[in-house]
């Protein structure tokens, strides 16, 4: 599937010399990263070449307070208002389209991409963020770049790159209660390292990936970084044709059929080779959770930590997280939970941690924030009642955005403080200076929420 | 972009692996529409205590550090985030290379579009490099090699498009500008 992707978006083909020239099809752009490549086009006198094939969002620095957005009270951080006022000037003087703070579609740039049927099998798709693995999912060969590439991509739409390998990820048998994709994808990140994909484009494959739906494959296509891999894909099926169909930038009509034709052909050939393969039993799997300062530290939650003698690097880790080696993670008290991000911040993972809190409560000294992927994703969480289930338990109700998965809109968690976190990076201070971050599923975020403890939410399933 | 050639200087060492560039630039400070300044923010979180001042006991911190030109890492270097305010606080710094056994493949893209040179070694070279903090180092790319102050000499791979355009301080945006008669025809037979 790579290679055909590859191959049909080669303008000028890879030499031992020169890497392929190759085209993209959709450019994703937001406040952090593209000013600077603005501001290259600017210096030099060009044009952005296609800006019907450039769509813009603001998620990263934007506030999730209602009122700072909806309210007429300014943005608290002024660094932050001013990106974004920066983002404003650039679509409107290069004529890029905007999803604007206040636009119903706004929302985080891997989940409006593919909301929208921006993201489509077949498609070449960059995004000067290296989530943007999560369009992988649809079949598409999607990866982040750089805000110089992101430069390239405004004036040429077309990118230098060199044929990365590829690595087949077969997953058998079938997910048990309680086992989300999230766990998934961290038990495969915990299998190959944090850098087993560097290199390699990942193709996912096999039964439990067929079973699951759009939402859980981006979930999966998403983290495919945190394994040092640029880009994630599962091969289009009719889950991914259903899940397109609506979708307002789908094709429609005669477009649609012959759109479907060619993505019937897009899945690996039975014959394809690929430079590496392993196969997970999907059956094994188990609720996982971080304990360490990479995705890759990451254990079972009914696991304890490992202990690895005379490792400085390792120790220096559990040092920072405060954690001792051989102590089960279960138990460890919580005082902060976050439901939201580009890796579960979806109406599924929504309905995930409604269906665990309903009729619960969270315990007393934890601070619960549930942010919606997109402002799309409130709206039908909303209609589903999902915002009142997470009021009433306890939890904090915000506007989308990438919120307390970065914390540079100022959604932050304080020094030496434990998150039980849906994101996607537990990197020293990633969610503040001197946060502690644990990463989990919804569901495991829930019922850590409900506990102030890291709980197994099969705890709360088996009633 | 200026041509690079060869590299001389002493060493600053990070032994950690997985160094990501969370660490190199915390998110906190991409709230910045430019490219500029962002040396004094490198490994800010490291580097600074919570009052502001500097930890005496950081490599970047230590008096041997001024002027050093040359930092080397543990493993799987620049991995996480695509935020190319990580090359650009490293070069704002004064590091004008990185040796590590492993470097992340979207830091090393980012890193040979600025000139700041990616030198990835092999697991003798690189751990021997990290037991020899403070040593001085030359680098040439002519020769993709890096010479120790024993006199040994050792290769390192490097992509030879990327080679070329280091040395003669050619910028990728031109030559793709100059491919416009081939983009536009692929456009005209593309379908999506």
């Amino acid at each position: 599937m790579f290679q055909k992707i590859w191959e049909q978006h080669e303008v000028v083909p890879e030499t031992a010399e020169t890497p392929a020239v190759l085209y993209i099809d959709r450019h994703l752009i937001h406040e952090v990263t593209s000013p600077q490549a603005f501001t290259v086009l600017r210096e030099r006198g060009l044009k952005l070449r296609r800006p019907d094939r450039t769509l813009a969002t603001i998620d990263h620095s934007s506030p999730t307070r209602s009122d700072q957005i909806f309210g007429g009270v300014p943005i608290a951080i002024e660094s932050a208002a001013s990106q974004i006022a920066q983002l404003q000037r650039n679509c409107a003087e290069f004529g890029v389209e905007l999803l604007d703070l206040k636009c119903d579609q706004r929302g985080i740039v891997h989940i409006i991409g593919p909301e929208f049927g921006f993201t489509q099998p077949g498609l070449t798709i960059v995004c000067g963020d290296s989530h943007t693995s999560t369009h992988g999912a649809f079949g598409a060969l999607a990866f982040g770049i750089g805000s110089t590439e992101v430069g390239h991509v405004f004036a040429t739409q077309c990118l230098l790159q060199r044929r990365p390998r590829t690595f087949a990820i077969t997953v058998n048998g079938s997910l048990g209660p309680g086992v989300t994709a999230k766990d998934l994808i961290l038990s495969i990140i915990g299998e190959i390292g944090i850098g087993g994909g560097t290199g390699y484009v990942l193709e996912y494959r096999g039964a439990v990936m067929r079973s699951l739906g759009m939402e859980e494959r981006m979930t999966v296509c998403n983290m495919s970084i945190e394994a040092g891999a640029r880009a994630g894909m599962i091969a289009p099926d009719e889950t991914t044709y259903s899940y397109l169909k609506p979708r307002p930038r789908a094709p429609h009509g005669a477009a649609w059929e012959q759109a479907l034709e060619r993505w019937r052909r897009l899945p690996s050939d039975a014959d394809a080779s690929f430079d590496r393969e392993i196969t997970l039993d999907g059956s094994k799997l188990e609720p996982m959770i971080t304990y360490g300062t990479n995705p890759g530290m990451v254990i079972a939650v009914s696991g304890s930590i490992p202990d690895r003698h005379n490792d400085p690097v390792f120790d220096q880790a559990l040092a920072y997280m405060g954690l001792t080696a051989g102590a089960p993670i279960g138990g460890q008290p919580v005082s902060v939970v976050f439901i939201g991000s580009c890796t579960n911040g979806r109406l599924s993972d929504l309905r995930s941690a409604a269906q665990l809190l309903r009729g619960h409560r969270i315990a007393r000294g934890v601070r619960a924030l549930v942010v919606p992927g997109s402002q799309q994703v409130k709206k039908a969480a909303e209609a589903e009642g999902l915002d009142r289930i997470f009021i009433a338990a306890g939890a904090e109700w915000r506007e989308s955005g990438c919120s307390m998965c970065i914390g540079m809109n100022g959604d932050t968690v304080a020094s030496g403080e434990y998150s039980i976190s849906t994101s996607n990076r537990n990197f020293e201070g990633r969610q503040g200076p001197g946060a502690r971050t644990l990463l989990a599923s919804p569901l495991t975020a829930a019922a850590s929420a409900v506990r102030g403890q890291v709980t197994d939410p099969r705890e709360f399933l088996n009633g | 972009m200026q041509p690079l050639r060869t590299i001389s200087s002493r060493t600053v060492v990070l032994p950690s692996t997985n160094i990501d560039t969370d660490q190199i630039i915390p998110a906190r400070f991409l709230r910045t529409t430019t490219r500029d300044g962002l040396g004094r923010q490198l490994f800010a979180d490291w580097r600074y205590g919570a009052d502001g001042s500097p930890k005496p006991e950081f490599a970047l911190n230590l008096p041997t550090a001024a002027g050093c030109a040359i930092l080397v890492a543990g493993r799987n270097f620049g991995c996480g985030s695509s935020r190319e305010h990580a090359p650009w606080a490293l070069l704002d710094y004064g590091f004008r290379a990185v040796i590590s056994t492993e470097i992340a493949d979207i830091f090393r893209s980012n890193s040979l579009k600025n000139g700041l040179l990616p030198v990835q070694v092999d697991e003798a070279t690189g751990q021997w490099l990290l037991d020899h903090p403070g040593i001085a180092l030359s680098i040439d790319l002519e020769s993709r090699t890096l010479l120790l102050p024993d006199g040994r000499a050792v290769e390192f791979p490097l992509e030879g498009f990327a080679r070329y355009c280091l040395l003669n301080g050619v910028d990728e945006l031109g030559y793709l500008l100059a491919k416009e008669d081939q983009i536009a025809a692929y456009e005209q037979g593309a379908v999506q």
